[in-house]
């Protein structure tokens, strides 16, 4: 079993997730070890929540991709804020309204998408602009705190794990029953691999498409609810660099960028990665310009170690 | 005339992938002037024969000696049997990937008159703008590039020609007009190496026919030495001449009506004829798509389409030889959106054993069964759906005689069952094999035959313009 582990293409997020992790507790030493730990598994369970609903996007081949990711995110958590406005018992309906801002999204990125025939790319990035506008004038610089019920579950623990994570492991565990079990989830591959040979094998390709749009603008809805009731309230930018995030944690990853092949594991590691990586170099003392540089070069090193692994038969 | 030392010349040349023996013991030499046929089933060790002789293999046992020193400078070209051209590049700039003495400031130039001259001396009247992009190009045409290409000067001059399966997308008359060409390029002294399942074309250009079962020449002679029947023994498999009896359409249910004129009935065999690229493959990915949806994926499933252009219709590249035959029945596998895989198995087992896909494993990936045995895998998938309509596009390329015997039987068993069967190809014997065929002629029908009526002469006929008599 051994031996097979490391050609897996997930083995090198996580391993590159537990060196970063080692090299940051040498320097600070092990009592920051727990605490480190536990940042780690919060913010990436917010990566992994986009992560996996652009991974089922990214799956579909050459110019599938969701850029409408941080507006959503963002939408979804000031009108869900707005609506709970802070009191206790709406609960339940702030996060079914988050989810029906995803659902609504998701129809509109693929109705522009499908009515209009534009690539993905620019019809989930001219949707963002929208989303974006709605959330500003909703907002108008508000910044309504959400119940506190739910602040004190986001940034709480369960079992000493981040209640965050474990949100993020039930979905990761969804979306693998999804991809690697069910009829929808070897559709979604068959697009990915040759659409055309996958439309006239019988796959509903309009439907699967449809159906992994609006995913993966319901799981940016999800995360954004999660993200603002963590930080205590919505702000206009908190999407910002999820865009670039949802992407970097498929393909560091494993999921393969040209389509048909996607991987569940190696998104928590991917993400675990990326804070990681952020937190050592921030330990060593090293200036932004810096880190952004290094993040890059070990991305690429990364991307390219486990596609080398796979070329080799 | 040339002397007689061969172009290349293979001494006990054997060749092993891992525990797999693809070739054994091959000792094989090609003379200027020879045009050799070469025939054997699918997996007999043909194309690992045609890797080694252009040096793309090294030969694991016994050695390949040319004449010019590499197989390059030899003059060996081919013409593989999965096409191989650049789709974003034009006919003339794919002609400067294997002949890299185009440089220089005008190599385009150059490139363009040669690939002119080569598609005018082999396919007169081909059609084919040097400046195409080649993925613009139909699949008849993207052949007839890629055989021109074989035969064009430039670099060293061809010397050596191997032909895979060079007829397999191409109709009647343009098959005609490549097996005339190498005629004439055997009487200026090359050398053909004749790869193909169709085989009078292998009667009527081999000078030396060799046969090869299980990675071994079995025989070697010239090419009036066999009749078709001893040829096919020698293959192994027992001729199944005249065992085609005509059979009564089952009942007089109509399942398909186009516009355009098109029907077929319950348990009817229909078949679309005529020269390649007229339009039948465009009316059958109508009917498939009309039938089916983009939406939601119906059970029972109404009809199901089988490929013949595999890498572009048809093969999930990364995928199993099991995931692959049972993604057009998933919508029937299905139970509460899962895929039920005890069954998918059952499925799997079962039309590995019917259609006799040669593998151990099916867990194994496609690409690792050779182009036969991934047909199969692709009829298996239509067939295994229970569509009352199976769509067919050419479905025989690459097939050979054994495999193509074995799945007339079946579907002509299908079609007994109640299926109906609509069927285009490109070879005229295969549609002989029809309660009816329609003659497809600049996108329209020109002709519908039945029965009896149903001959090459006629179809070829209806092809043309004078043959609006034939019906």
């Amino acid at each position: 079993m051994m031996a097979t582990t490391w050609t897996r293409p997930w083995f090198w997020a996580f391993a590159a997730a537990a060196l970063a992790f080692a090299a940051t507790v040498v320097l600070t030493g092990v009592q920051g070890a727990g605490g480190l730990l536990v940042a780690a598994l919060t913010f990436a369970s917010f990566s992994v929540l986009v992560g996996l609903g652009q991974m089922a996007v990214i799956t579909m081949g050459p110019g599938n991709v969701d850029l409408s990711i941080p507006a959503v995110m963002t939408l979804a958590g000031t009108l869900s804020l707005k609506l709970m406005g802070g009191a206790a018992g709406t609960e339940l309906w702030g996060l079914l309204a988050a989810l029906g801002i995803g659902l609504g999204a998701g129809v509109a990125n693929y109705a522009l998408i499908w009515l209009l025939r534009i690539p993905p790319i620019i019809a989930t990035l001219s949707a963002s602009f929208v989303f974006q506008s709605v959330a500003i004038w909703s907002n108008r610089g508000l910044r309504i705190k959400p119940p506190v019920s739910l602040a004190e579950f986001s940034t709480g623990s369960t079992l000493g794990v981040p209640n965050a994570a474990w949100i993020g492991l039930a979905a990761a565990l969804v979306f693998w029953m999804l991809i690697e079990r069910t009829a929808y989830g070897r559709r979604l591959s068959a697009i990915g691999q040759n659409a055309r040979a996958a439309r006239l094998a019988g796959v509903p390709v309009e439907g699967v498409r449809a159906a992994t749009y609006v995913l993966s603008a319901v799981m940016a809805a999800l995360a954004g609810f999660l993200l603002s009731c963590f930080s205590g309230g919505a702000a206009l930018n908190m999407g910002a660099e999820y865009l670039l995030m949802s992407i970097a944690v498929v393909v560091i990853g494993g999921s393969s960028i040209a389509g048909g092949n996607s991987n569940v594991p190696g998104i928590w590691g991917a993400a675990l990665f990326m804070f990681l990586i952020v937190s050592m170099l921030n330990s060593y003392g090293l200036g932004a310009g810096v880190r952004l540089i290094l993040t890059g070069v070990i991305i690429v090193a990364i991307v390219v170690a486990a596609s080398g692994r796979r070329l080799t038969p | 005339m040339e002397s007689a030392a061969p172009v290349v010349s293979l001494q006990a040349v054997g060749r092993a992938f891992g525990a797999v023996r693809a070739l054994s013991d091959v000792t094989l030499s090609i003379a200027p002037g020879e045009v050799l046929g070469l025939v054997g089933h699918n997996g007999a060790g043909k194309s690992t024969l045609v890797n080694i002789v252009t040096g793309v293999l090294p030969p694991s046992e016994g050695q390949a000696i040319y004449a010019g020193g590499t197989p390059r400078e030899a003059g060996v070209r081919v013409v593989a049997q999965e096409l191989a051209l650049a789709p974003n590049l034009t006919v003339a700039e794919n002609l400067r990937i294997p002949q890299r003495d185009l440089r220089g400031l005008m190599w385009r130039g150059k490139a363009r008159t040669r690939i002119r001259s080569a598609l005018d001396e082999v396919f007169p009247d081909h059609g084919i703008g040097a400046d195409t992009v080649v993925g613009d190009l139909p699949l008849a045409k993207r052949q007839m590039v890629e055989i021109a290409m074989a035969f064009a000067e430039g670099g060293p001059a061809p010397r050596l020609v191997i032909l895979d399966e060079p007829t397999s997308s191409l109709d009647a008359s343009r098959a005609d007009q490549l097996l005339r060409h190498v005629h004439r390029f055997r009487e200026c002294g090359g050398a053909v190496i004749f790869i193909s399942h169709i085989l009078h074309e292998v009667f009527a250009v081999a000078t030396r026919v060799v046969v090869m079962r299980d990675g071994r020449v079995v025989d070697d002679r010239p090419a009036g030495g066999y009749t078709r029947t001893s040829l096919v023994e020698a293959m192994g498999h027992v001729a199944r001449e005249g065992a085609r009896e005509r059979r009564i359409a089952a009942s007089g249910v109509e399942v398909v009506s186009t516009p355009e004129g098109l029907r077929a009935g319950q348990g009817e065999i229909v078949g679309l004829a005529g020269l390649a690229g007229h339009g039948q493959a465009e009316a059958l990915a109508r009917l498939y798509l009309e039938r089916t949806s983009d939406w939601r994926g119906r059970s029972p499933v109404p009809a199901a389409f089988v490929a013949g252009d595999r890498a572009r219709d048809g093969v999930m590249p990364i995928w199993s030889i099991a995931r692959n035959l049972s993604l057009a029945g998933l919508a029937m596998l299905r139970r509460a959106g899962f895929v039920d895989r005890a069954r998918e198995a059952r499925l799997v087992a079962d039309w590995r054993e019917r259609i006799g896909i040669r593998t151990d494993d099916t867990g194994r990936p496609i690409l690792s069964l050779s182009g036969g045995n991934q047909q199969k895998v692709l009829f298996a998938r239509a067939l295994a759906t229970g569509a009352p309509l199976i769509v067919m596009d050419d479905p025989m390329r690459g097939v050979d005689v054994g495999t193509k015997g074995d799945v007339y039987e079946m579907i002509r068993s299908e079609a007994a069952a109640g299926r109906t069967i609509l069927w285009y190809s490109t070879e005229a014997e295969e549609m002989t094999l029809c309660d009816r065929v329609y003659v497809f002629r600049n996108g329209r029908i020109a002709a519908e035959l039945r029965g009896e009526k149903i001959t090459e002469e006629r179809m070829l006929a209806a092809s043309f313009d004078m043959g609006e008599a034939a019906a």
